[in-house]
């Protein structure tokens, strides 16, 4: 799935980077805190999910096993365990891995939509699985999380705390993400996108490094689903339903495929879309709808797509 | 095992039969649609609620009973696809595949989310027709008609189908441009046309599963949203390739389900997932499938 510029020789992404700091910094100072932290966790969720579709060219309709598995496994770290928070994030982050060893082994056995449909299954099994089973709460899910105390001395009831801790986790995911893109892990990652039998033919085995990526994808849309449960204090059914699936493949895609910083464009985007038509009910997904196919038939770069083609530069 | 009562066990199997019926339905579809567009339908789901919704409208509003809209349900249906892929779907022809299935999951979004606006999402009842009601008493459970009804007429359509692809010249066309379509319109067929035609039946035979449902499941906006994913799974157990393939898988795994839900309820709902892994892992292009 590539049509863009993005994997060229990556110059300096120094001056981009530097804006998207002074914008998380001074975000909450201009916006609603709790709205920010909301669309950072998922930025960071759809930075995690780019790595497989947008690098690797790996279609999962299932990331929100990881997210909401990692979700469950925070919230229930903090409120049964009592453990403290940056103990439930590290925590809920394995959780989001180990699940995508497991579902990624599976599921790279087949290639393009069969992926799609065997990541979309997976995901919906673990989905009536969270329904029965007695730690996720059911319906209910789990509500009144403890933010707790992290590292022992910073105090995350505290909005403004919890806000610079969260942007604190979400520029660590993506300096991963962003370090890992353009490595030459990140480059042979592209080579199975572009390529995949001459990939094999030069000796890679590709099967590994789809695994591997699967494996850091999972682990960070874990550690996106452990701090979105931090931040509203509750994991519940529907950060595991094929929605939230369905969600961070339409942000990825607003903001741009393979681009760096598009997903967390498209991230604040849809989420600001939920905030502004809530009240409207179903009419969310109407318009979710209409955007994946308008996007899909008129806009396949997407935000950052077509800004780094302006630009003639990588974003 | 044997604590298991008899008359369970059989209410079960009839029930996996009849969810194997919509799962071939469906699934024969999907692999019609795939084999010529390279398209996974991911609105199969939603068309399958269109169809419910039709019957819906004809009985309401048009006092057009069950066995009209039997008929007329797919062939409106059938025409909404034709239309969706003439001006959707063909723009996408020749991009990676994964394109089509994120369009038609938009479309999913926005069908569900427009009928869910209006008729809320707890259901509408639909009547079963008079000449299907009741049912027969055997010596050990109580067989509706309706049921035998669903079962026989899936059976017929799903094998009907295989008949025609195998046994026409529609079929052999329908086969050839799967294989190469570029040499077939060679040879002065309008492929563009067939592919129309192609996606616009396999959503029809959704509508009719969906009409089909209607009397025993409520007519609702989200009916099919849960049953899709299913049907990918067994399209994925019994790989998109053959349709007799479809057609076998569909309803051995609604069997499969049922006695599930005899034996170990708590996994009958997972049941289909955990076969899937085990057939990744196993045989991974599936049971009927080409090995690649």
């Amino acid at each position: 799935m590539s049509e863009d510029a993005a994997e060229l020789a990556p110059r300096s992404h120094r001056v981009p980077i530097a804006i998207l700091v002074a914008v998380i910094a001074a975000a909450p100072w201009v916006v609603y805190p709790v709205f920010v932290m909301k669309a950072l966790c998922f930025a960071l969720f759809a930075c995690a999910f780019n790595l497989l579709l947008g690098y690797a060219g790996l279609l999962s309709f299932g990331h929100a096993l990881f997210f909401g598995a990692a979700s469950y496994a925070t919230a229930h770290a903090a409120l049964e365990w009592g453990w403290r928070p940056e103990l439930c994030l590290l925590f809920g982050t394995a959780v989001g891995a180990l699940l995508g060893l497991a579902t990624g082994l599976v599921a790279i056995r087949r290639q393009g939509i069969y992926f799609a449909m065997i990541t979309l299954a997976l995901a919906q099994m673990f989905f009536f699985f969270s329904l029965r089973a007695e730690f996720t709460g059911g319906e209910n899910g789990i509500q009144g999380v403890p933010r707790g105390m992290m590292f022992g001395f910073l105090d995350l009831s505290r909005t403004y705390v919890m806000y610079y801790v969260v942007a604190g986790i979400f520029l660590l995911g993506f300096a991963i993400l962003h370090r890992t893109v353009h490595s030459p892990f990140g480059q042979v990652l592209t080579a199975i996108r572009e390529n995949e039998p001459r990939a094999i033919s030069l000796g890679y085995k590709t099967n590994h490094y789809k695994l591997i990526a699967f494996v850091i994808s999972a682990g960070l849309a874990g550690l996106a689903g452990g701090t979105k449960a931090l931040v509203f204090q509750l994991a519940s059914l529907t950060d595991v339903h094929w929605n939230t699936s369905g969600e961070v493949v339409l942000m990825t895609l607003i903001g741009g495929l393979g681009t760096i910083f598009g997903p967390i464009a498209g991230a604040v985007f849809m989420a600001a879309l939920e905030n502004y038509l809530a009240q409207l009910g179903s009419w969310v997904t109407v318009t979710e709808g209409a955007i994946f196919v308008v996007v899909v038939i008129a806009f396949r770069r997407g935000m950052f797509g077509e800004l780094s083609r302006l630009l003639k530069r990588p974003l | 095992m044997l604590a298991v009562p008899i008359q369970a066990l059989f209410g079960q199997l009839l029930i996996g039969l009849i969810n194997g019926s919509f799962y071939a339905l469906l699934s024969l579809g999907l692999a019609i649609i795939f084999g010529l567009l390279n398209v996974v339908n991911f609105a199969h789901g939603a068309l399958y609620m269109l169809g419910a919704f039709v019957a819906w409208f004809l009985a309401e509003k048009a006092g057009v009973g069950y066995w009209g809209a039997l008929l007329l349900a797919p062939l409106a249906v059938g025409l909404f696809g034709a239309v969706i892929e003439r001006l959707l779907l063909r723009r996408l022809a020749g991009l990676d595949p994964l394109y089509g299935l994120l369009l038609t999951f938009g479309i999913a979004l926005m069908l569900q989310g427009l009928f869910s606006n209006f008729f809320g999402s707890s259901g509408l009842p639909y009547e079963m027709p008079a000449a299907l009601q009741g049912g027969r008493a055997l010596p050990f459970m109580f067989l509706p008609n309706y049921r035998i009804w669903v079962i026989g007429v899936s059976l017929v359509v799903c094998l009907g189908t295989w008949a025609v692809t195998e046994g026409t010249r529609l079929g052999s066309w329908l086969r050839a441009a799967t294989e190469n379509a570029a040499l077939v319109s060679a040879f002065g067929i309008n492929v563009p046309r067939m592919i129309t035609i192609t996606y616009g039946l396999g959503v029809g035979l959704a509508a009719l599963a969906g009409v089909l449902a209607a009397p025993i499941y409520r007519v609702s906006p989200l009916m099919g949203a849960d049953l899709i994913i299913v049907v990918f799974a067994v399209v994925v157990i019994g790989g998109m390739g053959s349709i007799l393939g479809s057609i076998i898988t569909g309803f051995s795994l609604g069997i499969l389900e049922g006695l599930t839900k005899v034996f170990y309820p708590e996994a009958s709902n997972t049941v289909i997932f955990v076969v899937m892994a085990i057939v990744l892992l196993v045989r991974p292009a599936g049971l009927f499938g080409k090995q690649a």
